[in-house]
């Protein structure tokens, strides 16, 4: 029972990484229909900079996750502006192509930076919480109400400010919105901003507990999008629930199959999943 | 200068070249830039001319080239014996990945095949028993000297290979010319320019994109298998998701939808790769906002744009003139108007 317990924590922990990570997925493919292949580069990228912020200049792990956040919001934001709003009209291989010219670009320049050692991040919570029985560390507890903490806070944001609802209204029709005297351009890099600001929040509550390097984004993005496919492009409701049906799943496959199999078990998930509904579990709700 | 010109100076030069250098470096450099150029002839017919956009390349590259690794050393087969399943065995892996993604769209089917690529990626590390996991495949044996009229020809010199390569590249760009000129190719390019105007017009488009997929797999696999014979040595990373993003970097530099494009930036890029290399492993600080800037600007590659000014150019000139000149060049060079008709 314990064990099961622990498995079920261990999928939250999974999952509410892949949660906000899949989040900001979604949000840019419901504003521009761009798969961003670069957003693991984003994940990566904070990762990184709250990395230096704490180990260089001995900076408060709170201070270091607001930093990162924002730096990687202003490259996201630079990135929709000066790669995707370019390519806005252009067919769709074009943006999927320079996503990837992106990702390749950050990866390497982390790698140049910061060489392509592994690192392990420090946390001021190390300690452990006894919770029905069982022990967790204090940093799963973070990531866990962080992550929804930060999804309820996007959730109200999108359906209770005027912002928020620029861009639900750009997802639902773009020129639609334009019409009603949105600033679609200011929105797309406003969205920007938010996935990579929740990129980088999710790569800095889970880096303590895993490791820091620059390729740390592939295979979590490449989950993320099993996760949006799974859950419908462009649906919040949907990448949550994939988020955590992904998490869930490789969590138990790992315990109760084989830890060899993990990373296979959200591609396996998706082709099985795409194979019998290729629109996705959610019909494709506008955010 | 017609086409056939054209092509018969890159092929002379192809033949002249290992004369042209006598550093074996070089050689080595060009036979395998010239495998990855094979390989993406192939993705070249499934993204560049049927609009579909397979991040799972490089997998099936690596399935050719782990059946000629597996069969050789494993099971003792000559290289050739299994080199003739290098190009079958991805064929008749991807006929249900084909079947099964190729129903979905755009964005859809670049994700679910990068998802495949992962699977393969990971069944190739994790399969130990089979593919040697991690370690890899080392001992690859040269491929085999073959009888002709002129005496045995064997492949053990790097000049040997190149030529062998060489022979296998030409023998492709010309089997994909003859592809993208019938009425086949016609069909994969209609499809890319709409599919529900293709469908319209009688194409079977789950038919016709599987044929186009299980093609160009069948160049992966090959080109995969000319490595092993190549490299003589193999692991995981072959079928990494980074390959496929190299080989779509040539495509696009070059010119996707284009017989010549992709050639030029299978060749091309690893020689400016050459003189990047104190870069190293950071030469995508240099090619990744390359390749931006060439998306945002040159969409269509090089020599796609080099097209588009000389039938500007040739559109702005008197109707005798143009009348004049013979219209073979149609069929190989008419594919920029089509894209914005």
């Amino acid at each position: 029972m314990d064990m099961f317990l622990q498995q079920i924590l261990n999928g939250l922990t999974l999952g509410s990484v892949y949660c906000l990570v899949a989040l900001g997925l979604t949000l840019v493919y419901g504003i521009l229909q761009v798969p961003n292949f670069a957003h693991g580069a984003f994940y990566m990228a904070g990762a990184f900079v709250a990395f230096q912020l704490m180990s260089a200049l001995g900076w408060n792990y709170w201070l270091a996750m607001l930093a990162a956040a924002a730096s990687v919001a202003a490259l996201a934001a630079l990135a929709g502006r000066w790669v995707f709003h370019p390519l806005r009209k252009s067919s769709g291989l074009h943006p999927m192509i320079a996503a990837i010219g992106l990702l390749l670009f950050l990866e390497a320049s982390a790698q140049a930076i910061w060489g392509a050692d592994f690192r392990r991040m420090p946390t001021p919570y190390t300690g452990m919480v006894e919770v029905a029985g069982i022990g967790i560390g204090q940093q799963r507890v973070l990531l866990v109400a962080g992550a929804f903490v930060l999804m309820a806070a996007l959730q109200l944001f999108l359906k209770r400010t005027v912002v928020g609802a620029t861009i639900v209204a750009l997802a639902q029709d773009r020129e639609g919105a334009a019409l009603m005297g949105i600033d679609t351009h200011r929105v797309a890099m406003l969205t920007f901003a938010i996935s990579g600001a929740l990129a980088a929040a999710a790569a800095v509550l889970y880096a303590p507990i895993n490791l820091v390097y620059p390729a740390m984004g592939s295979l979590v993005i490449t989950k993320a999008f099993a996760i949006i496919v799974i859950g419908g492009m462009g649906s919040v409701p949907g990448a949550i629930a994939g988020g955590l049906i992904i998490g869930f799943a490789e969590s138990f496959g790992a315990f109760y199959v084989s830890s060899d199999a993990k990373d296979l078990i959200a591609f396996v998930l998706l082709v099985v999943i795409l194979s019998v509904r290729p629109q996705g579990l959610f019909t494709r709700g506008v955010l | 200068m017609n086409a056939r010109t054209g092509w018969g100076l890159l092929l002379l030069l192809g033949l002249a070249f290992p004369l042209l250098t006598d550093n074996d470096y070089h050689l080595t450099v060009m036979s395998s830039a010239s495998i990855f150029a094979l390989a993406t002839l192939g993705l070249n017919l499934i993204t560049g001319y049927t609009g579909q956009f397979n991040l799972a390349h490089a997998g099936f590259m690596a399935i050719g080239a782990y059946t000629v690794g597996i069969l050789t050393v494993d099971h003792q087969w000559p290289f050739w014996a299994a080199f003739c399943l290098s190009g079958l065995v991805p064929v008749v892996l991807g006929l249900p990945i084909g079947l099964l993604s190729l129903r979905l769209k755009g964005h859809f089917f670049a994700i679910f095949t990068m998802c495949v690529g992962y699977i393969l990626f990971l069944g190739i590390e994790k399969w130990e028993s089979l593919t040697h996991g991690a370690v890899g495949i080392i001992g690859i044996p040269v491929p085999e000297a073959l009888p002709t009229p002129f005496g045995d020809v064997s492949f053990d010199s790097p000049r040997a290979l190149y030529y062998l390569v060489l022979g296998f590249l030409t023998l492709g760009l010309w089997v994909m010319h003859r592809i993208v000129g019938s009425l086949l190719g016609r069909t994969f390019v209609a499809i890319r320019n709409g599919d529900d105007l293709a469908e319209s017009l009688g194409i079977n488009l789950m038919r016709n994109k599987l044929l186009a997929f299980l093609l160009s797999v069948f160049y992966a696999g090959t080109a995969g298998g000319l490595y092993a014979g190549f490299v003589r040595f193999l692991s995981p990373d072959l079928a990494g998701v980074e390959r496929t993003f190299d080989m779509t970097m040539y495509m696009l530099i070059g010119g996707a939808g284009t017989l010549l494009g992709p050639l030029l930036g299978a060749l091309g890029v690893p020689w400016l790769a050459q003189y990047l290399q104190f870069l190293q492993d950071y030469r995508f600080i240099v090619f990744g906002p390359l390749l931006i800037v060439l998306v945002i600007f040159l969409p269509d590659g090089i020599v796609g744009w080099v097209r588009g000014q000389w039938l500007r150019r040739r559109a702005s000139q008197p109707a005798s003139v143009v009348a004049q000149e013979p219209d073979q060049q149609s069929t190989s060079v008419g594919l920029k108007g089509e894209r914005h008709a």
